[in-house]
């Protein structure tokens, strides 16, 4: 087994348990940290495939930025057994039944899907660094790419509109 | 990649850690004598010459204290957090070039322990995680000071973030590269990137003192108000990663600075001094030339923190989002009409 081909099984089996335990821990704060740590070995895939420029965008944006967001609610939230919201009993039922189909859909999904398990290897070709992706995203993908930035832009005064406090009227 | 690479490397990255260590301890010292040479006192004299030696009697000092942990249901996250921001302010020099090239049994050794081409990315990456280590710490402290510092700290760093990443990009549209080394040797001689960058300079700067938690932005450690901030429950050697930890951050982000605008270990003359007495005289004098321009910004920094009062909270925010952002937004504006009038 090739050395590349081990740090692949290590970090698969490193970011499925971390993805685990995002779900599986009682604490939401440990939730949040298994996800950052889920997140920090995602950047470690990128890197095998030598997407440099991707894996550190995903520690900064996602590990740096989203979830130190994530964190900074969920320390300010007071989450305690006796806040909880009861869930009725009708929520709970759907809820399982929900879970039973959409594992229905995954694992036909999975049987049905034939994936092709390539090996890495080095092709020399330069697919990653910045110069060529910014040729990329504002030549072929020009239009998507505003498009996109637009869109954050509506959602960030969406967002300045909400947080702002109303004036009171009379 | 041959053996001897490895073990070049090795070394190098050894000695790196004990220079960053070495400077990150004598900058406790230099800090205290800064803060008495301004305030008119003495300092530390008792512990070797003019308390050279107090450093290693602090550090003997906090070894040797008693380890108390508050009463936390997170043991283990207390334990990580002073870890996480020792790691995070260590690590980010792995891509900083400490000089040119040396000359040394037949071999070129290039002073840099990687020239990966995202280094700028990858300082900004370990930055954006390093407030992990202060806000698992302080949460996990179970203490609600512990909890404002921490909460403080995030805050505040994810805003200069935001104006830190929106200064460089203007240094970067000149540059063209995101690689330290591409970067410091465009700045050949006295061509410093601080002369086309002055304001982008100035909010990096600024950015600099808030993302290493520095006065007049220390307001994660605000004694008058939250005791001590994250590391309250701290004590021992713990509370001495924290505080190691800063100082480390602050030789760092000085090396940094250095690098990206005062033109790393380039120095006027540096030609001359290459062809008349050899690379390896000159890459030395690289290397010293280097280190007084880190030497200067972390005196910089210490005269700051005893000159200007801390920021109240809301400043700080509005500094951040109403002043930073928009003159860096503006700075870059300025800079793309330059670059295609000049060009």
């Amino acid at each position: 087994m090739s050395t590349v081909l081990l740090i692949f099984y290590i970090l698969s089996a490193f970011t499925l348990a971390t993805a685990f335990l995002t779900i599986y821990s009682k604490n939401p704060i440990h939730s949040a940290i298994y996800l950052v740590l889920c997140m920090v070995s995602i950047m470690g895939h990128y890197l095998l495939f030598n997407a440099q420029f991707l894996a550190l965008v995903q520690l900064i944006v996602y590990a740096g930025a989203i979830m130190v967001l994530f964190l900074f609610t969920i320390m300010l939230m007071n989450l305690n057994k006796e806040d909880e919201v009861h869930k009725p009993r009708m929520t709970r039922y759907a809820a399982v039944i929900i879970f039973i189909l959409l594992c229905g859909v995954l694992t036909y999904v999975f049987v049905d899907t034939k994936p092709i398990m390539g090996e890495y290897d080095v092709t020399g070709q330069d697919f990653q660094s910045i110069k060529v992706l910014g040729k990329v995203l504002l030549n072929e993908y020009m239009v998507p790419f505003e498009f996109v930035s637009i869109l954050l832009l509506t959602a960030m005064l969406g967002v300045v509109l909400l947080s702002k406090k109303e004036k009171s009227t009379r | 990649m041959d053996s001897a690479l490895i073990i070049e490397k090795s070394i190098f990255i050894v000695v790196i850690f004990a220079v960053t260590m070495l400077m990150a301890m004598y900058s406790t010292w230099a800090e205290r004598k800064v803060a008495a040479f301004l305030q008119d006192r003495v300092g530390p004299n008792r512990a070797g010459w003019g308390g050279l030696l107090q450093p290693l009697a602090d550090g003997l000092k906090l070894f040797a204290k008693e380890e108390f942990e508050p009463n936390t249901p997170n043991k283990f996250l207390f334990f990580v957090g002073p870890g996480v921001a020792m790691a995070t302010a260590l690590i980010t020099s792995a891509v900083i070039p400490w000089g040119d090239k040396l000359e040394i049994f037949g071999r070129t050794v290039i002073l840099q322990a990687t020239d990966i081409d995202v280094s700028l990315l990858y300082i900004f990456g370990v930055i954006s995680v390093g407030v992990y280590g202060i806000m698992i710490g302080g949460w996990a402290s179970n203490n609600k000071f512990s909890l404002m510092g921490a909460v403080r700290a995030a805050s505040q760093m994810v805003s200069y973030e935001v104006a830190m990443g929106l200064s460089i990009i203007a240094l970067l549209m000149m540059s063209g590269s995101l690689s330290l080394r591409a970067i410091t040797e465009q700045q050949h001689g006295m061509d410093w990137n601080v002369f086309y960058q002055p304001v982008g300079f100035l909010i990096f700067l600024i950015c600099a003192f808030a993302e290493t938690n520095r006065t007049p932005f220390d307001l994660a450690e605000c004694e008058s108000e939250l005791i001590g901030g994250y590391h309250t429950e701290y004590s021992s050697m713990k509370m001495g990663f924290y505080l190691f930890a800063e100082y480390a951050n602050m030789f760092i982000s000085s090396t940094i600075l250095a690098v990206l605008y005062f033109g790393g270990y380039n120095y006027p003359g540096m030609d001359w001094v290459g062809i008349h007495w050899g690379t390896n005289i000159a890459t030395l004098i690289g290397i010293a030339v280097l280190f007084v321009k880190i030497c200067a910004f972390i005196f910089f920094y210490m005269w700051v923190r005893w000159t200007i009062p801390r920021f109240r909270y809301d400043q700080l925010m509005n500094l951040g989002w109403k002043i930073l952002i928009p003159l860096s937004i503006i700075n870059i504006m300025i800079t793309g009409i330059c670059i295609l009038a000049f060009k």
